[in-house]
């Protein structure tokens, strides 16, 4: 089953850093459409724009030019706030080093996108126990950051990302910093989260095995991106 | 609510350097309620100075003295109800270190011109009654162990001679304010004395004080007294009270002024090493205000968790420093009570200590909050790892 409905649009994009006096080209006129409920593995070598091109997809970055639609709305023409507002409600993040805030547990640290919505601190407390459960995490939710493994804290990571039911997850090297077996385990999640909740996931990675788990592979090389991959189609 | 258990926890991570600047604010909250406490105790004597006291002294100088004929003629004006006089007698007591003010007086009259000091009536009786008898403020007598009966002697400086005195009495404030470390005796023992071992001293008083009938008629009987001595041998400059004060405050204006500047140097100084310390924080936790935003928590959050750990630190050190600011102005107090009479922290150094505590705080959030929000977010996360 493929499903034909395009939740990421994105048309004629082009980025480029200034470096000093130097204007670095970093993304040279990608369009692509991702579909609703697509596992898309981003590869290409490094420094090829693998993560400036999620940053964009994701509304922490700006494009040059070229417009980038999400289920409908033009994120490239809100201003920050709104950009902000909508990151809340229609993004999930994991990133390579887990980002979790060192302060917080795994607890606080999955309520933290909850507190930028409506609700009470009871529903709250619900939702961030489903997450948990959903990462096998339970059993740690008055743990800090520190006084977890790479793997469980990048679980956490995840429970975080899909908390708020976010409309697309993405994951730049989710599995990066994990040896072979924490790798597994993070990737059967975000299979599960994809194939079982339906969650459209956009994942930058370098690793072949983790790409696997996708469906779509992308190869991003020089600025362009290249043909599809299909594999693994339901 | 989140937001503080955030910030409260951040303030604690890096134990020894929140440590050291919470001990920097303290330090700068002690130094400088300190010296803002020298500096009121200074003014403090102005306004303790009853407005219908005036102080008549010698035109020419404060340190000339006036005849003690002028009582009588001074009484005699129209709206002045008492007159009274008070002499520097400047003696030694023991050693030169042992300072404190000594005045020889009309004992009778000088009690009624202060009513803010109060002396138990059976030891005002008795003080009264002998000739050589002596009241000294509490402090004072406290300060050298010194009881009713106690002989205390003097060596004159101004008047040659072993001046020895009985106390008879201990006199009180009634108000906070008031000065306890002030030694008097009788007037006419010194005159007497002086008759017979330094003639020519004899019958010559500092200043007269005058009580007037009534408030609104103050610069009226002012300017009687003066007109009444015009061209008379020693010209008479009358003062109300404040303005004495004053006149004698501004001899040492320049002290205070310099410690007036120190005491915003300190601030000076605290907001830097709060400043820097807020830098140090904020450059650290770029990464950690980048994944904030990037779950979509706006700038005013951010900010909100910048300002509101540097005032942690800025107001948990003054809260700290005021609680000491206390016993340390006690000790400080006690040690020094020769120079400051009454060494009270008042409220008013208390608000300034709170007040510049959180503009502190918020001055040295400003520019790591600036960096903070401005840098991008791709930008910040790329820091991370
Ligand atoms: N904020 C920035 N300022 C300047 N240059 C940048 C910035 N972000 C990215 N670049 C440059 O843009 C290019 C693409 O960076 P990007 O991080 O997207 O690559 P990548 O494909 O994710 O690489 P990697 O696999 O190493 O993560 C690189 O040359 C990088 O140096
Ligand atoms: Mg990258």
């Amino acid at each position: 089953m493929e499903r034909k409905n395009p939740i990421v649009q994105i048309k004629h994009v082009s980025k480029s850093y200034r470096r000093g006096s130097q204007i670095v080209p970093v993304l040279n006129d990608i369009t692509v459409d991702i579909n609703e409920g697509e596992f898309l593995a981003l590869m290409g070598p490094s420094g090829s724009g693998k993560s400036t091109l999620l940053n964009l997809i994701a509304g922490i970055d700006r494009v040059d030019s070229g417009s980038i639609l999400v289920d409908g709305v033009e994120i490239t023409g809100l201003v920050e706030t709104e950009l902000a507002n909508w990151r809340a409600n229609h993004v999930g993040f994991v990133f390579q080093f887990y980002n979790l805030i060192p302060v917080l547990t795994a607890f606080e640290n999955v309520e933290l996108p909850l507190l930028l919505t409506r609700l009470t601190r009871k529903e709250r407390k619900k939702h961030v126990e489903i997450a948990l459960a959903a990462v096998n995490l339970s059993h740690r939710l008055a743990h800090y950051p520190a006084q977890l493994s790479g793997g469980e804290q990048q679980r956490v990571a995840i429970a975080r990302a899909v908390v708020t039911d976010p409309t697309i997850l993405v994951a730049d090297e989710p599995t990066g910093d994990l040896d072979r077996k924490s790798a597994e385990e993070i990737m059967d999640l975000m299979d599960g989260l994809n194939r079982e909740l339906g969650k459209t996931i956009i994942m930058v990675t370098h690793d072949p095995r983790a790409a696997q788990k996708a469906y779509v592979i992308r190869h991003l090389d020089k600025g362009v991106l290249n043909d599809v991959h299909h594999q693994n189609s339901v | 609510m989140y937001i503080i258990k955030i910030l409260f926890r951040n303030a604690l991570r890096h134990k020894l350097r929140t440590t050291l600047t919470v001990v920097g604010v303290i330090i700068a909250v002690l130094a400088f309620g300190l010296l803002r406490t020298v500096i009121t105790t200074w003014y403090m004597s102005v306004e303790a100075s009853a407005a219908n006291r005036l102080w008549t002294r010698n035109s020419v100088s404060l340190i000339l003295p006036l005849p003690i004929a002028y009582k009588d003629k001074i009484r005699q004006i129209e709206g002045v109800r008492s007159v009274s006089h008070i002499t520097w007698f400047g003696g030694i007591y023991i050693d030169e270190k042992n300072f404190f003010a000594q005045f020889a007086v009309e004992p009778q009259t000088y009690m009624e011109a202060f009513p803010e000091y109060y002396i138990p009536p059976e030891q005002k009786a008795a003080m009264l009654r002998d000739r050589k008898g002596a009241v000294a403020g509490r402090k004072l007598a406290q300060r050298y162990g010194w009881k009713l009966g106690n002989v205390i002697t003097l060596k004159g400086t101004i008047y040659p001679g072993t001046w020895e005195f009985t106390l008879r009495g201990i006199y009180e404030g009634t108000r906070k304010d008031a000065d306890e470390t002030v030694f008097f005796f009788h007037w006419d023992y010194l005159n007497e004395t002086l008759k017979k071992t330094a003639k020519g001293m004899e019958d010559q008083v500092g200043s007269f004080i005058v009580i007037t009938k009534n408030l609104e008629d103050v610069t009226g009987v002012v300017q009687r007294i003066d007109n009444s001595f015009k061209n008379s041998l020693a010209e008479t400059l009358t003062e109300t009270e404040k303005a004495f004060v004053l006149g004698f405050i501004s001899m040492t204006d320049a002290i205070i002024t310099a410690i007036e500047f120190v005491s915003f140097v300190v601030i000076a100084i605290i907001l830097a090493v709060v400043a820097n310390t807020m830098a140090m924080t904020a450059r650290e936790r770029i990464g950690e205000y980048a994944i904030l935003k990037t779950l979509g928590f706006g700038w005013f959050k951010i900010a909100g968790l910048i300002f509101g750990e540097s005032l942690v630190i800025s107001v948990m050190g003054c809260a700290l420093g005021i609680g000491l600011t206390f016993p340390i102005a006690d000790v400080f107090g006690a040690a020094m009570g020769q120079y400051f009479p009454a060494f009270n922290v008042t409220l008013e150094t208390i608000y300034m200590d709170i007040a510049t505590s959180i503009i502190v705080g918020l001055l040295a959030a400003i520019i790591p909050c600036w960096h903070a929000i401005k840098t991008p977010v791709a930008g910040g996360l790329r820091r991370i790892g």
